[in-house]
């Protein structure tokens, strides 16, 4: 999670992703914002997600986020 | 049979009559034969295309979602005796077949929208190449009314079935329906399958207050297409059509270009959604005020927004996060300067991106360099977002009124000069023309008569004036106060009635109307 949030800051560092919640939703996260993300998230957690995942429910915060990496971890 | 025609107005009234008046378990049924009249009625060959589309997506979702449900079947089955990597072998092997029919339905698809929308450009584009060489004949095409729409439409719908978010529609009829929805056939909206089918397909009620809503979005959108887009269109046509229109002239038409566009896309809409709403039907709305956003990338959020999502979701997010793209990204991160590296392959795809959306608005240069225009301004508005920050933090000016209004105009000379390639013949000319607003802008042009020869008399400015003095005022209560029309039915119910009576006589006594009148194409509607 951790290294989730220091990626995530390093979008955008005035945001607090760690309490944060509708970031799709609100619009800080935008598509370009989210597809940088996702090349981040397949460097460091060696997961490829894929644009199917791409929903609002999935990146509206850290946790959701969090919990997306995961579970593609586990299939 | 264009929506501004008297036919149009009967066929409309003559099918919201009967939609309330048969049973309402026929009411879809309905919807789809009025559908098709609409459509035969403008070219019976049409009928064919849209058919083929119909059944092709129809067949190959529901083929793609059996195989879904085998997969789920499968390992439901053999749950507990399959290792990780074995469902993960099982599932590979299924994508891949699924991924085949999803192929083969896109591609059938978007080749019947290529051919008949791109062949001519095709050939004339070798033509030039081969400088007199040889001559290849250009050939006379069908051009479906609406087909990128609806192409649109069903391939949003079949790529969601693939993905697993949308359950595929057994009922042919059904489907079909979903795909020829006559009042957004023309232009669009480009709706999903989940937003749209269900209400289309519920059974409805007569209200007065739905009803009435509707026949307002109906009016409204009228009042912008008939009143104004269909008056300045002379100024317009007359301004663009002769280069030796140039200087001041250049900039009025750039900006009476870019009312007219507003007005006609986005009054044709209103009339769509208006059409829709009269029967109790939710069509998605495409535009949310975009000659009030601060920033291109805010208008693009604005500004026909279905396209917009169609783009992102279909062709954006698919394209930059498939492998290849992901290796480049991988690459890119480690072999260049960190700052380009993590840009590279966002760049890349929104490059694919605008190419598509310019290609999709037409078969000619002008829409590629105004799709790629786009691109340019929002890839450097973007590399300028830190000192625009910095900018802001030294100055204190975010947030402040003023210095909004300055952002907002700036968006509308940006918006309104990029659209320019919409409008000039071709590439070259466009830029000599916008060249000449520096070279021979002669200010005197806007007080010695001038604008009085274009095709524009002093009336039609004054209606003009009018009009935009009333869309803008309606524009603005909007902003400030929400659904204007919820605001007005909170009065006592006279006065909706009477907006609906005012908006009913401007239409018919301001509306651009003259001897041998037609109104004019929807814009949008060749796109």
């Amino acid at each position: 999670m951790e290294e989730l949030l220091e990626i995530l800051t390093d979008l955008h560092p005035d945001v607090d992703f760690a309490t944060k919640k509708g970031l799709v939703d609100d619009r800080i996260l935008d598509s370009l914002d989210i597809v940088s993300l996702i090349s981040e998230i397949d460097d460091h957690f060696d997961v490829a997600i894929p644009a199917e995942e791409i929903i609002p429910e999935n990146f509206n915060s850290a946790e959701a986020i969090y919990a997306l990496i995961r579970r593609l971890e586990d299939e | 049979m264009l929506f501004t025609s008297l036919p149009f107005v009967l066929f409309l009234a003559a099918t919201l009559l009967l939609y309330y008046i048969i049973p309402k378990k026929l009411q879809w049924g309905f919807l789809l034969v009025a559908s098709y009249v609409f459509y035969a009625l403008a070219d019976l060959r049409y009928l064919i295309f849209i058919m083929t589309t119909t059944v092709t997506v129809w067949y190959v979702a529901k083929r793609v979602e059996a195989i879904n449900l085998e997969q789920k079947a499968y390992i439901k089955a053999h749950k507990g005796e399959l290792s990780k990597e074995d469902k993960a072998i099982y599932k590979a092997r299924v994508k891949r077949r699924r991924w085949h029919w999803l192929l083969l339905g896109l591609l059938f698809n978007l080749g019947i929208l290529s051919v008949t929308k791109y062949t001519n450009f095709v050939i004339a584009n070798l033509n030039s190449l081969l400088h007199g060489a040889a001559t290849l004949q250009l050939v006379d095409m069908i051009v479906p009314l609406g087909i990128s729409f609806y192409t649109f439409q069903s391939l949003g719908y079949l790529i969601d079935v693939y993905r697993g978010k949308q359950e595929a529609q057994h009922h042919l009829l059904k489907f079909a329906l979903f795909v020829s929805f006559f009042p957004q056939l023309a232009q669009g909206p480009i709706s999903r399958y989940g937003n749209l089918a269900p209400t289309l397909l519920a059974e409805h009620s007569f209200e007065r207050k739905t009803f009435s809503y509707g026949l307002m979005r109906i009016l409204w959108g009228y009042f912008k297409k008939v009143v104004i887009a269909d008056r300045i269109i002379t100024g317009v046509t007359t301004l663009i059509g002769d280069s030796q229109y140039t200087g001041a002239y250049v900039f009025c038409a750039m900006f009476f270009y870019a009312f007219e566009l507003y007005c006609d896309f986005t009054g044709g809409i209103d009339i769509t959604i208006g059409i829709a709403e009269a029967m109790g039907i939710r069509v998605t709305e495409n535009f949310n005020l975009p000659y009030f956003s601060k920033n291109i990338k805010e208008y693009w959020n604005r500004w026909h927004i279905t396209m917009g999502s169609w783009f992102t979701d279909y062709i954006f997010y698919p394209i930059s996060v498939c492998g290849p793209m992901l290796k480049l990204s991988k690459w890119s991160r480690s072999h260049l300067p960190k700052a380009i590296g993590k840009r590279v392959t966002v760049y890349l795809s929104c490059f694919v991106v605008w190419l598509a959306t310019g290609i999709w608005h037409g078969a000619a240069w002008n829409f590629v360099a105004w799709g790629l225009t786009n691109y340019v301004v929002i890839m450097v508005s973007q590399e300028l977002e830190p000192l625009y920050a910095k900018f802001h933090a030294r100055f204190g000016w975010k947030g402040k009124t003023a210095y909004e209004i300055f952002q907002i105009l700036r968006t509308v000379v940006l918006m309104s000069a990029i659209r320019m390639f919409d409008c000039y013949r071709d590439v070259p000319l466009t830029f000599r023309m916008m060249g000449s607003m520096f070279t021979s802008f002669r200010l005197s042009t806007f007080w010695d008569g001038s604008l009085l020869q274009i095709g524009l008399s002093s009336s039609d400015y004054a209606v003009l004036l009018i009009g935009f003095a009333v869309v803008l005022s309606v524009s603005l209560i909007k902003l400030k106060a929400g659904n204007v029309r919820d605001k007005l039915y909170e009065k006592p119910a006279f006065l909706f009635y009477q907006m609906m009576a005012v908006l009913l006589i401007a239409i018919l006594v301001l509306g651009a109307y003259g001897v041998g009148y037609d109104s004019s194409q929807f814009i949008y509607t060749q796109f």
